[in-house]
């Protein structure tokens, strides 16, 4: 009985603790200025799209959504890419070296990337890559790989080798092999890593801060810092931001449940 | 067919954290050639920069917090909720929910909700009459820190449930029918069953969760930059604003190095604390 209330207690609090700042978000974006500050939490009295309008007439987020968008897609696919490619090779090389390799890029893992910024920020001034998003892509690949090679690893070990050799008895190539068994079979492994990058990148503020100052270069997280000062006496301007921010994700994670759940866990819990 | 991956990370990773080292003896502005100071960095660090001292009280503060609470309150909603009812996975799905959105977003919803006039929380307290715990939650050297480390909290439970609900559900259920059947109740069934099974999973929970503590640079950079007056500095944030607003690249990258010492020290202390226990 004391099990039971206090549970329906802390599960209640929590929910709430969710739930309503959620919809003080939602229907703050939908809210004038005035009524957020009067009732926060109640839906609004007259809906309004003017926050929506607004936004989109004064602001650049158009550009840092599509920037987002680009430089997140385009790091997503490359690093899967590069990363499978590695982790094959990793895991069909049998002696040290494989070992070596996987310790190399595993010693990525203890290292937080955020601790390396000022080599960065030298190195991409250098080359001239700052506010350039291929220079955003780059670097969020180099970020994203060790744990991604992390994952998938340990996925390509468990494939047979006698599946491999059987292919290899009829003449398949090694890019072969990876094409139709490896990529093949790990297809929920590589879901897992594609949505948990998709999230931390589109997510990601310190790269494009470090990197990014111009406009029309900005990704979606470091336009809605500029938004904050700009809008530093507006909620619903801010709010109306948050929900075109998070738009994309919301509607995915309402569609995969499950995948963003196994991927966004497996991700941190080998990250 | 590693070499290409191996190219990008060895350059843009490995190289840039082997650069601190170099760059942790120096004194360097960023623009000028470095001028080489030897070690003097680190014990300036030590003995002559309360700022660094301050930071590292911030640092294990708002660390302890984290890895205390989240660790605790996952595990406790993970045990409520381990059952596959379909209100359980209803609610795992809504709690798992911050994890996916950006901390920036995450600052400005509750930059709003901690607004000392206006905002909900003050509003909650003072409704129910509790006017002394309305407080400028991110205007003031005391609040501050712990109102972040509660925002980083309720962003991260979640996701530390779900990964403590897997651990669970590999408990052998016949573990617990002998304990009812010994007369066991709830609690000591959670002492002598599920805690000694769930080390394991509790090991990796606090490991990641003390790595993603000191990582929590979007959060509190986007919430308030370390302010007021430092208080809710910590490392990474230290670095970022030493070298790009102080232009101190050198510093900065001396305290990177600390920051890693300092990560591999406590996460070294955790394995052999959780480790002998289990």
């Amino acid at each position: 009985m004391f099990y039971k209330v206090s549970r329906l207690f802390a599960l209640s609090v929590f929910t709430a603790l969710i739930i309503i700042p959620s919809l003080v978000v939602v229907f703050g974006s939908f809210k004038s200025d005035l009524e957020i500050y009067d009732r926060p939490v109640a839906p609004p009295i007259d809906w309004t799209i003017a926050n929506y309008q607004r936004l989109f007439r004064d602001s650049n987020i158009e550009t840092s959504f599509m920037n987002s968008v680009m430089v997140t897609l385009s790091s997503v696919v490359l690093t899967l890419i590069l990363a499978s490619f590695a982790s094959f090779g990793i895991a069909r090389i049998v002696h040290a070296s494989g070992k070596f390799l996987f310790a190399l890029f595993s010693l990525g893992l203890a290292i937080p990337a955020a601790t390396s910024i000022i080599a960065i920020f030298e190195l991409f001034v250098r080359f001239n890559l700052t506010n350039s998003l291929p220079g955003l892509v780059l670097i969020n690949i180099a970020s994203t790989l060790p744990v991604s090679i992390f994952i998938l690893t340990a996925f390509f070990k468990q494939i047979p080798n006698e599946l491999y050799e059987s292919a290899s008895i009829d003449g398949a190539s090694a890019f072969r092999l990876y094409r139709s068994i490896a990529l093949q079979l790990s297809r929920p492994s590589m879901s897992a890593v594609a949505i948990f990058l998709f999230v931390i990148i589109w997510n990601d503020l310190l790269y494009p801060l470090l990197l990014i100052t111009q406009q029309d270069k900005k990704t979606l997280p470091l336009s809605m810092l500029d938004y904050r000062g700009e809008y530093s006496t507006s909620f619903s301007m801010i709010f109306t931001a948050v929900m075109v921010a998070s738009l994309p994700m919301i509607i995915m994670y309402v569609m995969m449940q499950r995948s963003f759940v196994a991927g966004l866990t497996a991700g941190a819990v080998k990250g | 067919m590693t070499v290409p991956a191996l190219v990008i990370y060895s350059s843009l990773y490995l190289y840039p954290a082997l650069s601190n080292l170099r760059y942790s003896l120096t004194r360097w502005d960023g623009f000028t050639e470095p001028e080489f100071v030897g070690l003097r960095n680190f014990t300036n660090a030590l003995t002559n920069d309360d700022l660094f001292t301050k930071v590292l009280g911030n640092n294990v503060e708002f660390s302890l917090l984290v890895v205390i609470f989240q660790t605790g309150f996952s595990l406790l909603f993970a045990t409520m909720l381990v059952k596959n009812t379909r209100a359980s996975v209803f609610l795992r799905t809504l709690y798992f929910f911050p994890t996916i959105l950006s901390s920036v977003s995450v600052a400005m919803i509750w930059a709003f909700l901690y607004d000392p006039n206006f905002g909900a929380i003050n509003v909650f307290f003072k409704f129910i009459g509790l006017d002394s715990f309305a407080l400028n939650w991110l205007g003031s050297e005391t609040a501050t820190l712990r109102a972040i480390a509660f925002t980083q909290i309720w962003f991260h439970t979640g996701q530390m449930m779900v990964v403590y609900i897997a651990g669970l559900q590999q408990i052998p259920q016949e573990l617990y029918e002998a304990a009812e059947v010994d007369g066991a109740t709830r609690w000591q069934q959670f002492k002598a069953v599920t805690w000694p099974m769930i080390l394991p999973t509790t090991a990796v929970v606090m490991a990641y969760t003390t790595i993603q503590s000191f990582r929590a640079f979007d959060l509190v950079y986007a919430m308030t930059q370390g302010g007021p007056n430092n208080s809710s500095n910590i490392f990474v944030t230290l670095i970022y604003l030493t070298a790009f607003n102080e232009f101190r690249f050198g510093y900065a990258a001396m305290q990177s190095i600390y920051m890693i010492a300092f990560i591999l020290f406590l996460t070294g202390v955790q394995r052999r604390v959780l480790r002998t226990r289990y």
